[in-house]
Protein backbone atom coordinates (compact mmCIF):
# COMPACT_ATOMS: atom_id res chain seq x y z
CA UNK A 1 0.00 0.00 0.00
CA UNK A 2 2.63 2.62 1.20
CA UNK A 3 4.54 1.51 -1.83
CA UNK A 4 1.83 1.80 -4.58
CA UNK A 5 1.59 6.04 -2.90
CA UNK A 6 4.87 6.58 -3.02
CA UNK A 7 5.23 5.45 -6.39
CA UNK A 8 2.03 7.35 -7.80
CA UNK A 9 3.62 10.10 -6.11
CA UNK A 10 6.90 9.63 -8.11
CA UNK A 11 5.08 9.17 -10.66
CA UNK A 12 3.00 12.80 -9.98
CA UNK A 13 6.34 14.46 -9.76
CA UNK A 14 8.21 13.07 -12.85
CA UNK A 15 5.52 14.05 -15.17
CA UNK A 16 5.04 17.40 -13.14
CA UNK A 17 1.58 17.41 -12.48
CA UNK A 18 2.85 18.42 -8.69
CA UNK A 19 5.55 20.40 -9.75
CA UNK A 20 4.27 24.16 -9.68
CA UNK A 21 7.16 26.53 -8.60
CA UNK A 22 6.04 28.42 -5.02
CA UNK A 23 6.70 31.88 -6.50
CA UNK A 24 9.75 34.11 -4.49
CA UNK A 25 6.60 36.46 -3.28
CA UNK A 26 4.13 33.80 -2.46
CA UNK A 27 7.38 31.33 -0.02
CA UNK A 28 6.03 31.35 3.56
CA UNK A 29 9.10 31.38 6.00
CA UNK A 30 8.66 30.06 9.31
CA UNK A 31 11.45 31.36 11.47
CA UNK A 32 13.50 31.72 8.53
CA UNK A 33 12.92 28.03 7.49
CA UNK A 34 11.00 27.08 4.57
CA UNK A 35 9.35 24.04 4.85
CA UNK A 36 8.77 22.40 1.12
CA UNK A 37 10.59 22.13 -1.88
CA UNK A 38 9.85 25.51 -3.55
CA UNK A 39 9.85 23.71 -7.12
CA UNK A 40 8.10 20.77 -5.91
CA UNK A 41 10.35 18.46 -6.96
CA UNK A 42 13.81 17.25 -5.13
CA UNK A 43 16.98 18.73 -5.47
CA UNK A 44 20.39 17.34 -6.96
CA UNK A 45 23.29 18.11 -4.97
CA UNK A 46 25.46 17.48 -7.98
CA UNK A 47 23.61 19.94 -9.86
CA UNK A 48 24.23 22.25 -6.90
CA UNK A 49 27.81 22.06 -6.41
CA UNK A 50 27.99 23.41 -9.54
CA UNK A 51 25.75 25.77 -9.18
CA UNK A 52 27.48 26.74 -5.59
CA UNK A 53 31.07 26.87 -7.64
CA UNK A 54 30.23 28.54 -10.44
CA UNK A 55 30.76 32.53 -10.59
CA UNK A 56 27.80 33.36 -12.80
CA UNK A 57 25.71 31.12 -11.09
CA UNK A 58 25.17 30.87 -7.01
CA UNK A 59 28.93 32.04 -6.82
CA UNK A 60 28.44 31.36 -3.07
CA UNK A 61 32.42 30.32 -2.95
CA UNK A 62 33.52 34.04 -3.66
CA UNK A 63 32.00 34.29 -0.17
CA UNK A 64 32.11 31.12 1.52
CA UNK A 65 35.39 28.37 2.09
CA UNK A 66 34.68 25.04 1.44
CA UNK A 67 37.10 22.29 2.21
CA UNK A 68 35.15 19.17 -0.01
CA UNK A 69 35.17 22.09 -2.82
CA UNK A 70 38.74 22.77 -3.37
CA UNK A 71 38.92 21.35 -7.02
CA UNK A 72 37.36 24.92 -7.23
CA UNK A 73 40.25 28.19 -6.47
CA UNK A 74 39.55 30.92 -4.60
CA UNK A 75 37.26 30.57 -1.82
CA UNK A 76 36.38 33.79 -0.15
CA UNK A 77 35.77 34.37 4.00
CA UNK A 78 33.24 36.99 3.85
CA UNK A 79 30.70 34.07 5.26
CA UNK A 80 31.51 31.44 7.32
CA UNK A 81 33.14 28.21 6.22
CA UNK A 82 30.03 25.74 5.11
CA UNK A 83 31.81 22.69 6.28
CA UNK A 84 29.77 20.99 8.23
CA UNK A 85 26.81 23.01 7.82
CA UNK A 86 24.25 20.38 7.10
CA UNK A 87 25.40 19.24 10.87
CA UNK A 88 24.04 22.88 12.08
CA UNK A 89 21.06 23.40 10.35
CA UNK A 90 17.95 21.42 8.73
CA UNK A 91 16.95 21.05 5.57
CA UNK A 92 14.09 24.10 5.87
CA UNK A 93 16.30 25.80 7.75
CA UNK A 94 19.02 26.18 4.81
CA UNK A 95 16.59 26.33 2.18
CA UNK A 96 15.70 29.75 4.18
CA UNK A 97 18.94 30.72 4.14
CA UNK A 98 19.69 30.08 0.87
CA UNK A 99 16.19 31.92 -0.89
CA UNK A 100 16.32 34.65 1.60
CA UNK A 101 19.15 34.75 4.49
CA UNK A 102 17.77 38.25 5.98
CA UNK A 103 14.73 36.20 7.47
CA UNK A 104 17.24 34.16 9.09
CA UNK A 105 19.82 36.58 10.41
CA UNK A 106 18.47 40.54 10.10
CA UNK A 107 20.29 42.82 7.67
CA UNK A 108 23.10 39.85 6.59
CA UNK A 109 25.46 40.63 4.14
CA UNK A 110 24.29 37.46 2.10
CA UNK A 111 22.13 38.08 -0.67
CA UNK A 112 18.53 37.03 -1.39
CA UNK A 113 19.07 34.65 -3.72
CA UNK A 114 15.01 34.40 -4.07
CA UNK A 115 13.30 37.42 -4.26
CA UNK A 116 12.04 39.82 -6.65
CA UNK A 117 10.85 43.16 -4.89
CA UNK A 118 12.63 45.46 -2.69
CA UNK A 119 15.73 46.24 -4.10
CA UNK A 120 17.41 49.97 -4.59
CA UNK A 121 18.14 50.56 -8.73
CA UNK A 122 17.96 46.99 -9.61
CA UNK A 123 20.03 45.98 -12.47
CA UNK A 124 19.50 43.95 -16.15
CA UNK A 125 22.21 41.48 -14.46
CA UNK A 126 25.43 42.63 -14.25
CA UNK A 127 25.24 45.05 -17.35
CA UNK A 128 24.76 48.10 -14.96
CA UNK A 129 21.59 48.82 -17.29
CA UNK A 130 18.35 49.34 -15.61
CA UNK A 131 16.32 46.02 -14.79
CA UNK A 132 13.44 45.25 -17.55
CA UNK A 133 12.12 42.60 -15.59
CA UNK A 134 13.26 41.02 -12.71
CA UNK A 135 13.78 37.23 -11.82
CA UNK A 136 15.31 35.56 -8.53
CA UNK A 137 19.17 34.93 -9.32
CA UNK A 138 18.29 31.42 -8.44
CA UNK A 139 14.96 29.91 -10.13
CA UNK A 140 13.29 27.44 -8.17
CA UNK A 141 14.94 24.35 -8.93
CA UNK A 142 18.21 25.79 -8.35
CA UNK A 143 17.79 26.81 -4.73
CA UNK A 144 16.51 23.18 -4.65
CA UNK A 145 19.56 21.93 -6.10
CA UNK A 146 22.17 23.50 -3.92
CA UNK A 147 20.22 22.71 -0.96
CA UNK A 148 20.57 19.05 -1.85
CA UNK A 149 24.54 19.73 -2.08
CA UNK A 150 24.33 21.75 1.31
CA UNK A 151 22.60 18.68 2.63
CA UNK A 152 25.46 16.89 2.11
CA UNK A 153 28.09 18.88 3.90
CA UNK A 154 28.24 16.48 7.25
CA UNK A 155 31.14 16.53 9.21
CA UNK A 156 29.51 14.33 12.50
CA UNK B 1 46.97 44.45 11.20
CA UNK B 2 47.49 41.64 13.39
CA UNK B 3 43.50 41.36 12.62
CA UNK B 4 43.84 41.28 8.72
CA UNK B 5 47.57 39.05 8.85
CA UNK B 6 45.48 36.47 10.91
CA UNK B 7 42.17 36.04 8.66
CA UNK B 8 44.99 35.71 5.81
CA UNK B 9 46.60 32.42 7.96
CA UNK B 10 42.75 31.62 8.20
CA UNK B 11 42.26 31.48 5.13
CA UNK B 12 45.18 29.42 3.78
CA UNK B 13 44.48 27.23 6.18
CA UNK B 14 40.54 27.15 5.10
CA UNK B 15 42.12 27.02 1.34
CA UNK B 16 44.72 24.09 1.99
CA UNK B 17 47.04 23.11 -0.12
CA UNK B 18 44.76 21.69 -2.91
CA UNK B 19 44.48 25.51 -4.26
CA UNK B 20 47.36 26.07 -7.06
CA UNK B 21 49.69 28.76 -4.50
CA UNK B 22 48.10 31.33 -4.98
CA UNK B 23 50.26 34.97 -5.72
CA UNK B 24 52.33 35.69 -3.12
CA UNK B 25 50.19 38.22 -0.72
CA UNK B 26 52.55 40.94 0.75
CA UNK B 27 53.93 41.47 4.13
CA UNK B 28 51.33 43.70 5.76
CA UNK B 29 53.61 45.96 7.89
CA UNK B 30 55.56 47.24 4.56
CA UNK B 31 56.46 50.61 3.61
CA UNK B 32 55.56 52.09 0.59
CA UNK B 33 58.34 54.26 -0.94
CA UNK B 34 58.08 55.80 -4.32
CA UNK B 35 61.38 56.63 -5.81
CA UNK B 36 62.89 57.06 -2.34
CA UNK B 37 60.08 58.89 -1.20
CA UNK B 38 57.89 57.69 1.26
CA UNK B 39 54.30 57.64 1.34
CA UNK B 40 51.90 58.04 4.46
CA UNK B 41 49.75 54.69 3.86
CA UNK B 42 48.41 54.21 7.18
CA UNK B 43 46.44 56.81 9.21
CA UNK B 44 45.10 57.15 12.22
CA UNK B 45 41.63 58.09 11.67
CA UNK B 46 40.34 61.01 12.88
CA UNK B 47 37.05 61.01 16.02
CA UNK B 48 33.99 60.53 14.62
CA UNK B 49 35.46 58.43 11.45
CA UNK B 50 34.10 55.15 11.01
CA UNK B 51 37.63 53.59 10.19
CA UNK B 52 40.24 52.71 13.08
CA UNK B 53 42.98 53.09 11.05
CA UNK B 54 42.98 54.53 7.35
CA UNK B 55 44.70 52.58 4.51
CA UNK B 56 46.29 52.61 1.23
CA UNK B 57 44.92 49.91 -1.26
CA UNK B 58 48.30 49.29 -2.00
CA UNK B 59 48.37 47.35 1.18
CA UNK B 60 46.35 44.72 -0.03
CA UNK B 61 47.68 43.88 -3.17
CA UNK B 62 50.10 41.27 -3.73
CA UNK B 63 54.33 41.23 -3.78
CA UNK B 64 54.34 41.55 -7.04
CA UNK B 65 51.64 44.50 -7.86
CA UNK B 66 52.84 45.86 -4.97
CA UNK B 67 56.65 46.77 -6.19
CA UNK B 68 55.12 48.01 -9.73
CA UNK B 69 54.13 51.07 -7.70
CA UNK B 70 57.36 51.82 -6.18
CA UNK B 71 59.70 52.99 -9.24
CA UNK B 72 58.28 55.33 -11.95
CA UNK B 73 60.58 53.48 -14.95
CA UNK B 74 58.05 50.17 -13.57
CA UNK B 75 55.02 51.45 -13.70
CA UNK B 76 53.41 51.18 -16.58
CA UNK B 77 50.84 54.33 -15.58
CA UNK B 78 53.72 56.62 -16.70
CA UNK B 79 53.41 55.70 -20.90
CA UNK B 80 49.89 57.63 -20.04
CA UNK B 81 51.50 60.39 -18.01
CA UNK B 82 54.09 61.33 -20.70
CA UNK B 83 51.15 61.58 -23.02
CA UNK B 84 49.33 64.11 -21.25
CA UNK B 85 52.60 65.84 -20.92
CA UNK B 86 52.57 66.40 -24.53
CA UNK B 87 48.79 67.34 -24.39
CA UNK B 88 49.39 69.83 -21.67
CA UNK B 89 51.59 71.85 -24.37
CA UNK B 90 49.83 70.87 -27.34
CA UNK B 91 47.47 74.39 -28.60
CA UNK B 92 44.21 73.15 -29.78
CA UNK B 93 40.64 75.06 -30.05
CA UNK B 94 39.79 78.44 -31.39
CA UNK B 95 41.42 80.61 -28.81
CA UNK B 96 45.29 78.92 -30.03
CA UNK B 97 46.08 78.15 -26.54
CA UNK B 98 47.65 75.03 -24.88
CA UNK B 99 47.22 74.58 -21.22
CA UNK B 100 50.60 75.47 -21.08
CA UNK B 101 50.18 78.65 -22.47
CA UNK B 102 48.15 79.88 -19.02
CA UNK B 103 49.62 77.53 -16.85
CA UNK B 104 53.34 77.17 -17.25
CA UNK B 105 54.93 73.86 -15.83
CA UNK B 106 52.59 71.24 -14.29
CA UNK B 107 54.78 70.71 -12.37
CA UNK B 108 54.50 73.95 -9.94
CA UNK B 109 51.25 74.89 -10.96
CA UNK B 110 49.51 71.68 -10.42
CA UNK B 111 50.72 70.81 -7.17
CA UNK B 112 48.25 70.45 -4.53
CA UNK B 113 45.39 70.44 -6.87
CA UNK B 114 44.41 66.63 -6.52
CA UNK B 115 44.31 66.64 -3.32
CA UNK B 116 42.00 69.30 -2.51
CA UNK B 117 39.73 67.65 -5.44
CA UNK B 118 36.90 67.59 -5.50
CA UNK B 119 35.68 71.08 -4.10
CA UNK B 120 33.05 73.31 -4.70
CA UNK B 121 33.16 75.80 -7.51
CA UNK B 122 31.76 79.20 -6.38
CA UNK B 123 31.21 80.79 -9.65
CA UNK B 124 29.71 77.27 -11.25
CA UNK B 125 27.54 77.00 -7.81
CA UNK B 126 28.49 73.12 -7.95
CA UNK B 127 30.74 70.29 -6.25
CA UNK B 128 33.56 70.35 -9.26
CA UNK B 129 35.78 66.79 -9.75
CA UNK B 130 39.32 67.60 -11.41
CA UNK B 131 37.47 66.45 -14.53
CA UNK B 132 35.37 69.43 -14.79
CA UNK B 133 37.98 72.04 -14.28
CA UNK B 134 39.85 70.24 -17.15
CA UNK B 135 36.82 70.62 -19.27
CA UNK B 136 35.74 74.53 -18.64
CA UNK B 137 39.70 75.04 -19.27
CA UNK B 138 38.95 73.37 -22.64
CA UNK B 139 36.03 74.57 -23.18
CA UNK B 140 35.44 77.94 -22.00
CA UNK B 141 39.48 79.27 -22.20
CA UNK B 142 40.49 77.16 -25.15
CA UNK B 143 37.44 76.94 -26.99
CA UNK B 144 38.24 73.27 -27.38
CA UNK B 145 35.80 70.16 -27.35
CA UNK B 146 35.65 68.82 -24.27
CA UNK B 147 37.08 65.31 -23.18
CA UNK B 148 34.64 62.55 -22.07
CA UNK B 149 34.98 61.42 -18.51
CA UNK B 150 36.87 58.24 -17.99
CA UNK B 151 38.13 57.64 -20.94
CA UNK B 152 42.19 57.75 -21.97
CA UNK B 153 42.76 61.90 -22.66
CA UNK B 154 40.97 63.00 -19.72
CA UNK B 155 42.32 59.99 -17.62
CA UNK B 156 45.96 60.14 -18.61
CA UNK B 157 45.30 64.28 -18.14
CA UNK B 158 43.94 63.79 -14.48
CA UNK B 159 46.97 61.43 -14.03
CA UNK B 160 49.80 64.43 -14.92
CA UNK B 161 48.00 66.73 -12.76
CA UNK B 162 47.74 64.06 -10.09
CA UNK B 163 51.17 62.96 -9.91
CA UNK B 164 52.12 66.49 -9.13
CA UNK B 165 50.52 66.29 -5.82
CA UNK B 166 52.14 62.94 -5.47
CA UNK B 167 52.81 62.27 -1.39
CA UNK B 168 51.18 65.33 -0.33
CA UNK B 169 47.68 64.13 1.77
CA UNK B 170 44.16 64.24 0.72
CA UNK B 171 42.55 66.94 2.30
CA UNK B 172 39.33 67.63 0.90
CA UNK B 173 36.93 70.47 2.15
CA UNK B 174 33.54 69.11 3.86
CA UNK B 175 31.78 71.87 5.31
CA UNK B 176 30.23 74.68 4.37
CA UNK B 177 28.76 74.51 0.06
CA UNK B 178 30.11 71.34 0.44
CA UNK B 179 28.61 69.78 3.27
CA UNK B 180 25.13 68.74 1.56
CA UNK B 181 27.21 66.89 -0.71
CA UNK B 182 29.06 65.05 1.81
CA UNK B 183 25.90 64.26 3.70
CA UNK B 184 24.42 62.72 -0.52
CA UNK B 185 27.49 60.86 -0.54
CA UNK B 186 27.69 59.43 2.74
CA UNK B 187 24.15 58.24 1.80
CA UNK B 188 25.32 56.56 -1.26
CA UNK B 189 28.30 55.28 0.32
CA UNK B 190 25.77 52.99 2.91
CA UNK B 191 23.08 52.47 0.32
CA UNK B 192 22.78 48.48 -0.62
CA UNK B 193 22.05 48.63 -3.97
CA UNK B 194 20.96 46.18 -6.61
CA UNK B 195 19.83 42.42 -6.88
CA UNK B 196 22.42 41.75 -4.51
CA UNK B 197 21.94 44.32 -1.57
CA UNK B 198 25.60 45.40 -1.24
CA UNK B 199 26.35 48.59 0.13
CA UNK B 200 29.94 50.49 -0.15
CA UNK B 201 30.29 49.62 3.32
CA UNK B 202 29.48 45.92 2.98
CA UNK B 203 32.76 45.18 1.28
CA UNK B 204 34.82 47.97 1.95
CA UNK B 205 34.61 49.24 5.34
CA UNK B 206 32.77 45.58 7.08
CA UNK B 207 35.36 43.27 5.00
CA UNK B 208 38.43 44.60 4.21
CA UNK B 209 41.44 42.55 4.71
CA UNK B 210 38.76 39.44 3.72
CA UNK B 211 39.05 37.79 0.31
CA UNK B 212 35.87 38.07 -1.90
CA UNK B 213 36.80 35.16 -4.14
CA UNK B 214 40.10 35.82 -5.50
CA UNK B 215 40.14 39.48 -4.38
CA UNK B 216 41.56 40.94 -1.70
CA UNK B 217 39.49 43.32 -0.24
CA UNK B 218 40.77 46.98 0.64
CA UNK B 219 38.88 50.30 2.09
CA UNK B 220 38.23 51.01 -1.50
CA UNK B 221 40.11 54.37 -1.07
CA UNK B 222 40.64 56.82 -4.14
CA UNK B 223 43.89 58.20 -3.34
CA UNK B 224 46.04 56.40 -5.84
CA UNK B 225 43.88 57.65 -9.03
CA UNK B 226 44.09 57.38 -11.44
CA UNK B 227 45.06 53.78 -11.48
CA UNK B 228 46.71 51.38 -13.79
CA UNK B 229 45.35 47.71 -13.96
CA UNK B 230 47.31 44.90 -15.09
CA UNK B 231 43.37 43.05 -15.94
CA UNK B 232 42.59 46.30 -18.76
CA UNK B 233 46.31 47.68 -19.26
CA UNK B 234 45.13 51.01 -19.25
CA UNK B 235 43.96 54.20 -16.34
CA UNK B 236 40.74 53.83 -15.02
CA UNK B 237 39.17 56.82 -13.44
CA UNK B 238 37.80 57.01 -10.12
CA UNK B 239 34.24 57.06 -11.80
CA UNK B 240 34.75 54.40 -13.53
CA UNK B 241 35.48 52.05 -10.38
CA UNK B 242 32.70 53.17 -8.45
CA UNK B 243 30.53 52.18 -11.35
CA UNK B 244 31.82 49.24 -11.65
CA UNK B 245 31.75 48.53 -7.85
CA UNK B 246 28.07 49.30 -8.64
CA UNK B 247 27.44 47.32 -11.39
CA UNK B 248 29.26 44.35 -9.40
CA UNK B 249 26.07 44.19 -7.42
CA UNK B 250 23.46 43.55 -10.17
CA UNK B 251 22.32 47.13 -9.97
CA UNK B 252 21.33 50.37 -12.42
CA UNK B 253 24.85 52.43 -11.50
CA UNK B 254 25.17 55.77 -12.32
CA UNK B 255 27.10 57.79 -14.46
CA UNK B 256 30.45 58.88 -14.68
CA UNK B 257 30.25 62.69 -13.87
CA UNK B 258 26.95 62.30 -12.54
CA UNK B 259 26.17 64.36 -9.71
CA UNK B 260 25.66 61.23 -7.49
CA UNK B 261 29.22 60.14 -8.04
CA UNK B 262 30.69 63.65 -7.34
CA UNK B 263 28.95 63.32 -3.96
CA UNK B 264 30.47 59.66 -3.55
CA UNK B 265 33.66 60.87 -4.96
CA UNK B 266 33.62 63.69 -2.15
CA UNK B 267 32.87 60.79 0.86
CA UNK B 268 34.92 59.15 -0.43
CA UNK B 269 38.19 61.35 -0.82
CA UNK B 270 37.50 62.47 2.82
CA UNK B 271 37.35 58.85 4.26
CA UNK B 272 40.71 58.75 2.50
CA UNK B 273 41.86 61.98 4.48
CA UNK B 274 45.53 61.95 5.47
CA UNK B 275 46.60 59.54 3.20
CA UNK B 276 49.22 60.52 1.11
CA UNK B 277 47.93 60.76 -2.97
CA UNK B 278 50.24 57.91 -4.59
CA UNK B 279 48.88 59.16 -8.02
CA UNK B 280 49.35 56.98 -10.62
CA UNK B 281 48.65 53.76 -8.83
CA UNK B 282 48.89 50.29 -9.89
CA UNK B 283 46.47 47.83 -9.46
CA UNK B 284 45.88 44.15 -10.21
C1 LIG C 1 28.30 38.37 -0.30
C2 LIG C 1 28.69 37.23 0.50
C3 LIG C 1 27.84 35.97 0.52
C4 LIG C 1 27.44 35.23 -0.56
C5 LIG C 1 27.64 35.53 -2.05
C6 LIG C 1 26.79 34.06 -0.01
N1 LIG C 1 26.79 34.11 1.35
FE1 LIG C 1 26.06 32.69 2.62
N2 LIG C 1 26.54 33.83 4.22
C7 LIG C 1 27.23 35.04 4.15
C8 LIG C 1 27.41 35.55 5.49
C9 LIG C 1 28.13 36.83 5.88
C10 LIG C 1 26.82 34.59 6.37
C11 LIG C 1 26.72 34.65 7.87
C12 LIG C 1 25.40 35.24 8.26
C13 LIG C 1 25.56 36.53 8.98
O1 LIG C 1 26.04 36.51 10.11
O2 LIG C 1 25.27 37.59 8.38
C14 LIG C 1 26.30 33.53 5.53
C15 LIG C 1 25.66 32.38 6.02
C16 LIG C 1 25.35 31.29 5.26
C17 LIG C 1 24.88 30.02 5.76
C18 LIG C 1 24.76 29.63 7.22
C19 LIG C 1 26.16 29.16 7.59
C20 LIG C 1 26.34 28.55 8.96
O3 LIG C 1 27.32 27.88 9.10
O4 LIG C 1 25.55 28.77 9.86
C21 LIG C 1 24.66 29.22 4.68
C22 LIG C 1 24.18 27.79 4.69
C23 LIG C 1 24.99 29.98 3.51
N3 LIG C 1 25.41 31.23 3.89
C24 LIG C 1 24.90 29.49 2.22
C25 LIG C 1 25.17 30.23 1.08
C26 LIG C 1 24.94 29.74 -0.25
C27 LIG C 1 24.44 28.37 -0.60
C28 LIG C 1 25.29 30.75 -1.10
C29 LIG C 1 25.20 30.77 -2.63
C30 LIG C 1 23.91 30.43 -3.19
C31 LIG C 1 25.76 31.86 -0.29
N4 LIG C 1 25.66 31.50 1.03
C32 LIG C 1 26.24 33.05 -0.78
C33 LIG C 1 27.67 35.67 3.02
C34 LIG C 1 27.43 35.26 1.72
C1 LIG D 1 43.40 80.70 -21.30
C2 LIG D 1 44.09 80.24 -20.13
C3 LIG D 1 43.91 78.80 -19.71
C4 LIG D 1 44.10 77.69 -20.46
C5 LIG D 1 44.47 77.57 -21.91
C6 LIG D 1 43.90 76.57 -19.57
N1 LIG D 1 43.57 77.01 -18.32
FE1 LIG D 1 43.21 75.92 -16.70
N2 LIG D 1 42.73 77.54 -15.65
C7 LIG D 1 42.84 78.84 -16.11
C8 LIG D 1 42.36 79.76 -15.09
C9 LIG D 1 42.31 81.26 -15.20
C10 LIG D 1 41.96 78.94 -14.01
C11 LIG D 1 41.37 79.39 -12.70
C12 LIG D 1 42.49 79.61 -11.77
C13 LIG D 1 41.98 79.88 -10.39
O1 LIG D 1 40.79 80.07 -10.21
O2 LIG D 1 42.80 79.84 -9.48
C14 LIG D 1 42.23 77.57 -14.40
C15 LIG D 1 42.02 76.49 -13.56
C16 LIG D 1 42.41 75.19 -13.87
C17 LIG D 1 42.34 74.09 -12.93
C18 LIG D 1 41.84 74.15 -11.50
C19 LIG D 1 42.98 74.50 -10.60
C20 LIG D 1 42.56 74.66 -9.18
O3 LIG D 1 43.44 74.79 -8.33
O4 LIG D 1 41.37 74.67 -8.89
C21 LIG D 1 42.82 73.00 -13.59
C22 LIG D 1 42.94 71.59 -13.03
C23 LIG D 1 43.17 73.44 -14.93
N3 LIG D 1 42.90 74.77 -15.05
C24 LIG D 1 43.68 72.60 -15.89
C25 LIG D 1 43.88 72.99 -17.22
C26 LIG D 1 44.25 72.07 -18.27
C27 LIG D 1 44.49 70.57 -18.10
C28 LIG D 1 44.31 72.81 -19.40
C29 LIG D 1 44.59 72.31 -20.79
C30 LIG D 1 43.70 71.23 -21.27
C31 LIG D 1 44.01 74.19 -19.04
N4 LIG D 1 43.75 74.26 -17.72
C32 LIG D 1 44.01 75.25 -19.93
C33 LIG D 1 43.32 79.24 -17.33
C34 LIG D 1 43.59 78.38 -18.37
C1 LIG E 1 30.80 43.07 -3.55
C2 LIG E 1 31.84 43.83 -2.93
C3 LIG E 1 32.05 45.28 -3.33
C4 LIG E 1 31.17 46.31 -3.23
C5 LIG E 1 29.72 46.27 -2.79
C6 LIG E 1 31.89 47.49 -3.63
N1 LIG E 1 33.16 47.16 -3.98
FE1 LIG E 1 34.66 48.46 -4.43
N2 LIG E 1 35.90 46.90 -4.76
C7 LIG E 1 35.59 45.57 -4.60
C8 LIG E 1 36.72 44.77 -4.94
C9 LIG E 1 36.78 43.25 -4.90
C10 LIG E 1 37.76 45.65 -5.31
C11 LIG E 1 39.19 45.30 -5.74
C12 LIG E 1 39.99 44.98 -4.51
C13 LIG E 1 40.00 46.10 -3.52
O1 LIG E 1 40.76 47.07 -3.68
O2 LIG E 1 39.17 46.06 -2.57
C14 LIG E 1 37.21 46.99 -5.17
C15 LIG E 1 37.93 48.16 -5.40
C16 LIG E 1 37.47 49.43 -5.16
C17 LIG E 1 38.25 50.63 -5.29
C18 LIG E 1 39.71 50.71 -5.72
C19 LIG E 1 40.61 50.74 -4.52
C20 LIG E 1 42.07 50.89 -4.87
O3 LIG E 1 42.88 50.93 -3.94
O4 LIG E 1 42.42 50.96 -6.05
C21 LIG E 1 37.44 51.67 -4.96
C22 LIG E 1 37.80 53.14 -4.95
C23 LIG E 1 36.14 51.10 -4.64
N3 LIG E 1 36.19 49.74 -4.76
C24 LIG E 1 35.04 51.86 -4.25
C25 LIG E 1 33.78 51.32 -4.04
C26 LIG E 1 32.60 52.13 -3.79
C27 LIG E 1 32.59 53.64 -3.67
C28 LIG E 1 31.57 51.26 -3.66
C29 LIG E 1 30.10 51.60 -3.49
C30 LIG E 1 29.51 52.33 -4.58
C31 LIG E 1 32.10 49.92 -3.79
N4 LIG E 1 33.43 50.00 -4.04
C32 LIG E 1 31.35 48.76 -3.65
C33 LIG E 1 34.41 45.07 -4.14
C34 LIG E 1 33.29 45.81 -3.83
Amino acid sequence: MKTSILAIAATMLATGALAEPVAPSAVSFNDGAVATSLSGQPGDATRGREIVGTKSLGNCVSCHAITEMSDVPWHGEVGPTLDGVADRWDEAQLRGIVANAKMTYDGTIMPAFYKVSGFTRPGDGYTGKAAKEISPVLDAQQIEDVVAYLMTLKEE
Amino acid sequence: MFKASQKLAIAALALGALVSAPAAWADEEADLIINGEKMDIRVEAPEGHPLDEILSGWIFRTDETQALETDDFDNPSFIFVEQAQEAWSTVEGEAGKSCESCHGDVAESMKGVRAAMPKYNEQAKDLWSLENYINSCRTERMQAKPWKWAKADMDAMVALIGLQSRGMPMSVKVDGPAAEYFKKGEEIYYTRFGQLELSCANCHEDNYGNMIRADHLSQGQINGFPTYRLKNTKLNSIHARFKGCIRDTRAETFSPGSEEFRALELYVAWRGQGLSIETPSVRQ
